[in-house]
């Protein structure tokens, strides 16, 4: 698959339309790349120029600031925003409702001020200039319901977006009980991901993955990686995994195009 | 002389309950001074906008239906009723009866008619509260942190209330009585649609014993409003005031967006930039106390954090949604709330007996009211700010402490350590090499 960085482009002299801001989970995590790839595919499809930084890409800082560590979190950003900064980044898109939420709104005060879009805003916004076209195609009247990552729902207000991409499917949109701003979280904001839980009685991804199931979908929609691994821990916990599988947005629609 | 003597008492009494509230607010004041500074005094005109919506509008109550047609029956009744008190404590003062009644005329039946119909939902409201809290056993009001002195201050509001709104139908009740007996002072005056059911408790009274029943329930009435607006100091009910303060300085800027940390800045900065000159901010090392790293007592916070503290009504919609709270951990937003406030009291006093030296009493929020299993807690999800009705933010403390923890005491649980260093060595939160960021690329 053929992903330009922005140093090569740079030394052409080209300029892409938009930096795609990979993150860890999309760069390092088996089940996450599968979502990068299907949303470089989804660019490639629309001909967005688009490119990436590589290895001049570090962690956005978000769970070290999370689990209370300001000093590294300061750290990181102002390495990444010398990066973005010197390259006069202006667009920039993010898989991950982390990186989009720290670079969005945590990096200006800090010198790092940029457009940034969540993937499922691109993508309805392609739609909307019809650069890109979705058809139902194997997802028609399928039952799908969409888990809100935090980070994207309550912390940053889209909502509207990815439902708008998962109606484009033909598909049915089934909402779970808690649903955007009631939504509840998976169990891995705050830096929970890289720890174990406190001593309670039950997981949160059980709990919202029992939640999940109330409403019999086909398929749970996620729109972030750390989401996507504690719903499908869940349904794995639930035995529920060769019938019920969890998919990012991007994989969705690059599925229905069978790219 | 004796004429005057009801006068001369009312007045010492509505001078000893503005003295006692003055002195109360000034506490309050001096404790959320306590806090450290923060600006938000800038966009004054969304502000507004805020407080119009959320306290005066009560935007986010309604959100629970049941619960939030109730709470605006008693917030209407409660704000119009007071309408009445002027004309009560007008009364009081001049040795008037109804002093408004000649001057309102049409008016006056309608005004003195609403507030009978206001007074009834009022106590309907009330009643179904204290079923919800004590019958229906509505579980956010039975958890942990709810048991002793808050499910005390909870139910003593509600009988506040009845006890009030009854005194006040009473009191109509024989003042009608009066005013068809032509009683002398009793002039014609109010509608009274509610008390007129209850005046055939009181038929059977003579005409004095009429008048000292009225009188009874009239002084009643305004003594139980003064007391209740300083019981209001020691109780979780002083968000009818501090809701519309906190709701103007609420935190306006997406849920997402952390606070950032000034002094971490200034030192990470200084580290970067190899330029600076070290001895710029360290000239003189007594000249100021460093800035701790995050918060591990309430004057770590800031005062926006210790107003929350204050206007906490600890409904629990906080802690209903919260994602760990659900699934059986200790964290509950609404405790973080009520901890801060009661150790912010409790400083508060210390620094009063000793006369404002500041001299620690040994204790701390961190560890003797907030454990640490609390803190580690959180997801950060924003659950709880989303579902203050006051726009409370138990987040931003939690944040903070977690700073204080990592930054100072290097306490993190061994998992979040592994993670930190993993993005200080190689840049991402495990252990992968960033070099290999780009090796997706070539993978199918």
């Amino acid at each position: 698959m053929k992903v330009p960085t922005l140093a090569e482009m740079t030394a052409r002299g080209e300029k892409p339309e938009i930096l795609f801001w990979v993150g860890c989970a999309g760069s390092f995590d088996d089940r996450a790349k599968k979502i990068t790839k299907a949303f470089v595919k989804l660019l490639n499809k629309a001909k967005v120029s688009f490119a990436v930084l590589g290895t001049e890409e570090s962690c956005t800082g978000d769970p070290a600031k999370r689990a209370g560590n300001e000093f590294l979190y300061q750290m990181q950003a102002l390495g990444n925003i010398e990066v973005l900064n010197g390259y006069e980044v202006t667009k920039i898109v993010t898989t991950c409702p982390h990186c989009f939420n720290t670079i969005k709104n945590e990096y200006p005060e800090l010198g790092g001020s940029y457009q940034v879009m969540h993937h499922t805003q691109l993508l309805k916004r392609l739609v909307e200039e019809e650069r890109l076209q979705i058809e139902g195609g194997s997802f028609r009247g399928k039952r799908i319901t969409f888990h809100d990552p935090c980070y994207l729902g309550r912390a940053n207000g889209v909502y509207e977006a990815p439902r708008t991409l998962i109606s484009k499917l033909d598909a049915e949109l089934v909402e779970m009980r808690n649903c955007k701003s009631k939504g509840l979280c998976c169990g891995a904001g705050g830096a929970q991901m890289f720890k174990e839980p406190e001593q309670g009685i039950k997981d949160i991804n059980i709990e919202r993955t029992e939640q999940a199931l109330e409403v019999t979908p086909d398929i749970i929609a996620a729109a972030c990686p750390f989401c996507n691994t504690m719903m499908t821990d869940g349904v794995k916990n639930k035995e529920k995994e060769a019938v019920l599988p969890v998919k990012d947005i991007a994989e969705l629609i690059a599925e229905a195009e069978e790219l | 002389m004796m004429k005057v003597l009801p006068n001369i008492l009312f007045l010492i009494f509505f001078l000893l309950a503005i003295r006692f509230f003055v002195r109360n607010v000034r506490k309050i004041a001096a404790n959320i001074h306590l806090g450290r500074p923060v600006n938000r005094f800038e966009n004054t005109n969304k502000r507004w906008a805020n407080m119009a919506r959320v306290a005066l509008g009560q935007s986010k109550m309604v959100k629970r239906p049941i619960a939030g047609i109730l709470h605006v029956i008693v917030y209407i009744g409660f704000v119009l009723i007071n309408i009445e008190l002027i004309e009560i404590i007008v009364d009081g003062l001049l040795g008037t009866h109804r002093i408004f009644a000649p001057y309102l005329g049409g008016l006056y039946n309608l005004l003195t008619g609403s507030f009978e119909i206001l007074a009834l939902l009022v106590l309907f409201a009330v009643v179904v509260f204290w079923l919800r809290r004590n019958a229906i056993r509505v579980d956010r009001f039975r958890k942990a942190e709810m048991k002793g002195w808050p499910k005390w201050d909870a139910d003593l509001i509600l009988y506040f209330e009845i006890l009030l709104m009854g005194l006040f139908l009473s009191m109509n009740a024989t003042d009608s009585l009066l005013q068809q007996q032509g009683a002398e002072s009793y002039m014609q005056a109010g509608y009274f649609p509610v008390s007129q059911y209850l005046t055939p408790l009181f038929s059977d009274f003579s005409l004095p014993t009429l008048i000292v029943l009225e009188r009874s329930f009239w002084w009643a009435h305004i003594i139980g409003i003064f007391i209740f607006l300083n019981y209001l100091y020691y109780s979780k009910h002083l968000h009818i005031l501090l809701a519309f303060p906190n709701t103007f300085f609420a935190n306006l800027r997406p849920k997402g967006a952390f606070a950032n940390n000034v002094t971490v800045t200034q030192e990470v900065q200084m580290m970067m930039n190899p330029e600076a000159d070290p001895n710029v901010s360290t000239s003189d090392p007594t000249e100021e106390e460093p800035d701790t790293f995050g918060a591990a007592d309430v004057t770590d916070l800031s005062w926006i954090q210790l107003m929350n503290a204050y206007t906490c009504t600890e409904c629990g919609r906080c802690t209903s949604v919260c994602p760990a709270n659900q699934t059986g951990k200790k964290l509950s937003p609404r405790k973080i709330m009520m901890d801060t406030r009661d150790r912010l009291t409790e400083v508060g006093i210390h620094l009063e007996n000793k006369e404002k030296k500041e001299v620690s009493d040994g204790k701390k929020l961190l560890d003797n009211y907030i454990t640490r299993e609390e803190l580690w807690a959180c997801t950060s999800c924003n659950a709880c700010t989303e579902a203050c009705p006051v726009d409370i933010d138990p987040l931003s403390i939690i944040m903070d402490m977690r700073q204080y923890l990592v930054m100072e005491e290097s306490a993190a649980p061994s998992d979040l350590n592994a993670m930190m260093s993993n993005i200080e060595n190689n840049g991402a939160p495990w252990p992968f090499n960033n070099q290999d960021r780009l090796l997706w690329a070539q993978e199918n």
